[in-house]
């Protein structure tokens, strides 16, 4: 009972925190992080639990985000239709994705994917007519304050999380993780691996595809190099699942939230700590360090990537007993 | 209509012939072996009556329906069910939920399937195991999870290769009663076996093969006395 | 016919230097299975290289010797203390090395950014806009030595892997590790060879484009896309595949720059990419067993 206890309570705090964070800046990384909350589940699903480790997810959500967007430029109505419907056209992309993609195996699988997450990217580049290509789709918000979108934000991460729950510990939780350990013996238990597979697929398309959706209603621009983006969309979506944790329920969400607030850390040179500490103290090379930090915030993040990997390969709710132990260790030898 | 047959089953892998042209027919509640040396072909016959190969000509033929061109997860529905010559243990699940995942093919609610794979487990002697991963078993642990996953998958043919592989004499003695106890239940087997005294042992048949072509075939003893198997087998100990 | 013909020439030339960029992510993906993502980036850091050179008054051709073996060992090091290591960690998913090339190659582009700024740099050199005509049919002097170059080191790695006993190694490690170890080859030093050779491949491949390309931190993405596709459409391991997925590469985003416009080159080597996964999973090496 104990352990069903703390998902609520930090859901409780995360509804809580608008009522007492006023700040834009910090509303806005954490309506981030709920989105990324969904793309990491969703990866999570047919990456940590069925085991195809796709590398192409920004196709399913700028597949949602264009939904969203095109509804308006082109049919006059509101993006808001793209939440009930970017997860089925993501789908509706994804299954012949799959269907091309599943033929392979490892390595191939995830070139592949790769591979047809920068066709859809030239090629919303290239339809310009329908697409608006590189210009892009821009639309007025809905909403002035952020607040409206960080609950829906906030329901769509809870939302996620909770049929995640669901379907792992159903039979076709049981088949998914079949699949990843064994999929040949998984045929011969009488599992049709090809349906789950594809199953699993739509799941994660479905739920990328509203995350986009709701992108596309909140920043109320996107183009292709923004939403079908290789690193900042599929890639970090696979980062979020690593460093949380794949096949694990709550990992994504963990790994969500240091990757968000990583990634801001860096561009903001430590929030702004290192120039706030150069102008206090008067000195010059604090508030340079500061300069420098944001500069060179990707590479400080591409360096995180590099020592998480070697450090951490199970993510930190994987190998949280390792981070338990190694504190342990510190806090002993004090 | 037999109960199980193959009949010219052929498969060609590049120019190279591994199976070429054997029949058989199994009769219901029997035990049937299939021997021969390494690389004879007697698990690319399995693969393809379970459906992992598509056969290059020949058909096999599960209570008068041919079953050759369905895919692996329809033949486990239709009653055919298998155990693999190199172990394939969902290695980061439960003994409990392997056996669950395989009776989750025959009901569909947790309690259900649950219930089922315990019964199963039960059966096949894994009861000490069930909450133990199964990359944590030893071989003979997980050669028994193969056939407990089959059996959860309820098989009205069973086929199993090389059960016995790897097992000290203790874990022989055992294997070889389980299996009896499997027939005993009406399930019918068809085992591919290197271990003579297993073999000849439990099967009510044998048929012999060499090169993928048919050698012998016949009761245990006749069987061990033919002269063709004899040479096949040259230096074999027959225990 | 001109057009064509001069189409052709443009492709095939600029093949020979794809199949430079191919051989080396061949080797890579054939030896250790691994997916190099920041295969590209490793060719923008020898241009780089080559452009510092450049500035020294060093000629770019011969940059090779010098770029070749820092990249080398670049390669080495990456594989001995980043690679390595995380063959042994037992995670649920075994892509962990696919991503840290990913994490190595923002690491280089963005080193590369900070200390060059994202510029487009050139390198001027007497045959950079040199050309000679063969009857109506320009060729690029650069390309075309390139393109000598290229077939050079290729025929070259050709013969080192099947006549060398290090060649044999690796291709040994390429098809069976652990059979391998058992006969004797330590594997672990093979990949770590095989890695900086791949680097060292493409450093040449980087060095010889420098002339006639522009220069700046993320070219590396684009061109780790197109050693991809050339590795897939010749088939992993394979030197000979890697020409023939360099020189067809090549060819088909010429003609799809000339008769279809530029914006579709790209396009174009990802759709052949996508249907030699469905249509020929093995490449090119399938249909001749080389």
């Amino acid at each position: 009972m104990k352990k069903n206890l703390a998902p609520l309570v930090v859901v409780a705090l995360v509804a809580c925190l608008p009522l007492l964070l006023k700040d834009n800046y910090y509303l806005h990384l954490m309506i981030l992080f709920l989105m990324w909350v969904v793309i990491g589940s969703a990866w999570n699903l047919i990456a940590g639990y069925t085991g195809q480790v796709s590398f192409g997810d920004a196709a399913f959500f700028g597949c949602g985000a264009y939904t969203a967007g095109l509804l308006a430029t082109h049919l006059g109505v509101s993006t808001w239709w793209g939440l009930a419907f970017g997860g089925f056209t993501a789908i509706a992309v994804g299954l012949p994705f799959g269907w091309i993609c599943f033929r392979m195996r490892g390595a191939y699988f995830a070139l592949a994917t790769l591979a047809l997450n920068e066709v859809l990217r030239h090629g919303a580049t290239i339809a310009e007519d329908f697409t608006g290509g590189m210009v892009g789709i821009l639309i007025m918000p809905s909403f002035a304050s952020k607040i409206p979108y960080y609950y829906i934000a906030l329901a769509m991460a809870v939302a996620s999380l909770a049929s995640l729950q669901w379907v792992v510990h159903s039979k076709p939780g049981y088949y998914f993780v079949s699949i990843r350990e064994d999929q040949d013996a998984a045929e011969s238990l009488g599992i049709n691996t090809h349906l789950y597979k594809m199953l699993s697929l739509a799941y994660a398309a479905f739920w990328t595809g509203m995350a986009g959706a709701l992108y596309m209603n909140y920043m109320g621009f996107i183009d292709p190099n923004v939403v079908f983006n290789l690193h900042d969309i599929s890639i970090m979506a696979i980062l979020v699942g690593i460093v949380g944790g794949v096949g694990t329920v709550y990992g994504p969400a963990v790994g969500a939230f240091v990757m968000v607030a990583v990634q801001e850390l860096f561009r903001s040179g430590f929030f702004g700590l290192f120039k706030w500490l150069g102008a206090v103290s008067g000195s010059d090379s604090l508030v340079h360090v500061a300069e420098v930090l944001t500069q060179a915030h990707v590479l400080g993040f591409g360096l995180l990537v590099v020592v998480v990997i070697l450090v951490l390969p199970n993510g930190i709710v994987g190998d949280w007993p390792k981070i338990r132990k190694s504190m342990f260790r510190l806090g002993a030898g004090n | 209509m037999a109960y199980f047959q193959i009949d010219r089953l052929v498969k060609y892998f590049g120019g190279l012939a591994a199976v070429n042209g054997v029949s058989f027919t199994v009769g219901k509640g029997e035990i049937f072996g299939l021997i021969g040396p390494n690389g004879s072909g007697k698990t690319t016959t399995f693969n393809m009556i379970s459906g992992y190969h598509r056969p290059t000509s020949g058909r096999v033929l599960f209570q008068g329906r041919e079953i050759h061109r369905l895919p692996t997860h329809k033949i486990c529905h239709l009653g055919i069910g298998r155990t693999f010559q190199v172990v394939k243990p969902l290695g980061r699940m439960t003994v409990l939920d392997n056996v669950i995942a395989a009776a989750y093919s025959r009901v569909s609610t947790h309690h259900k399937a649950k219930e089922e794979a315990l019964k199963a487990i039960d059966f096949c002697g894994l009861m000490p195991v069930k909450d133990i991963l199964a990359k944590a078993l030893p071989i003979a642990g997980r050669k028994r999870l193969e056939i407990t996953r089959a059996m959860a998958t309820r098989p009205e043919l069973l086929l199993l290769d090389e059960t016995a592989a790897g097992l000290n004499p203790s874990e022989l003695v055992e294997a070889i009663d389980l299996i009896q106890k499997i027939r005993a239940s009406g399930t019918t087997i068809i085992i591919i076996e290197h271990i003579m005294h297993v073999i000849m042992t439990i099967s009510d048949r044998i048929h012999a093969i060499n090169f993928g072509q048919t050698i012998a075939e016949g009761t245990p003893k006749e069987v061990a006395a033919n002269q063709a198997v004899i040479e096949a087998y040259l230096g074999t100990d027959y225990a | 016919m001109d057009v064509f013909l001069q189409t052709l020439v443009a492709g095939v030339l600029k093949g020979g230097l794809y199949a430079l960029i191919g051989i080396g992510m061949t080797l890579i993906m054939g030896v250790m299975g691994i997916i190099n993502l920041a295969h590209g980036q490793l060719m923008m850091l020898a241009m780089y290289v080559t452009f510092v050179l450049n500035t020294m008054g060093v000629d770019p051709y011969f940059s090779l010797f010098i770029a070749m073996p820092i990249l080398f060992l670049l390669g080495v090091s990456i594989q001995k203390f980043l690679l390595n290591p995380l063959i042994k960690a037992d995670t649920i998913l075994p892509e962990n090395q696919v991503l840290m090339t990913v994490g190595i190659g923002m690491v280089l582009t963005e080193i590369v950014r900070f200390i060059f700024s994202s510029d487009y740099k050139y390198i001027t050199s007497s045959y950079s806009n040199q050309t000679f005509f063969l009857g109506n049919i320009s060729f690029s002097v650069a390309l075309t030595i390139a393109f000598g170059i290229a077939i050079a080191f290729t025929v070259a790695m050709f013969f080192f892997l099947i006549k060398t006993d290090l060649g044999r190694s690796i291709r040994a490690t390429a098809q069976d590790k652990d059979a391998a170890t058992l006969m004797g080859v330590n594997t672990g030093r093979i990949t770590v060879i095989t890695f900086g050779l791949g680097s060292g491949l493409v450093a040449a491949a980087g060095c010889l484009l420098a002339p006639v390309y522009y220069i700046f931190p993320d070219l590396g993405g684009p061109f780790t896309a197109k050693a991809f596709i050339i590795t897939i459409l010749g088939g992993l391991g394979s030197t000979v595949g890697a020409i023939f997925g360099g020189v067809t590469l090549g060819l088909a985003e010429s003609m799809g720059a000339t008769y279809f416009g530029m914006e579709y080159e790209d396009i174009i080597g990802l759709t052949i990419f996508v249907l030699v996964l469905l249509f020929l999973p093995g490449g090119f090496k399938r249909l001749t067993k080389v």
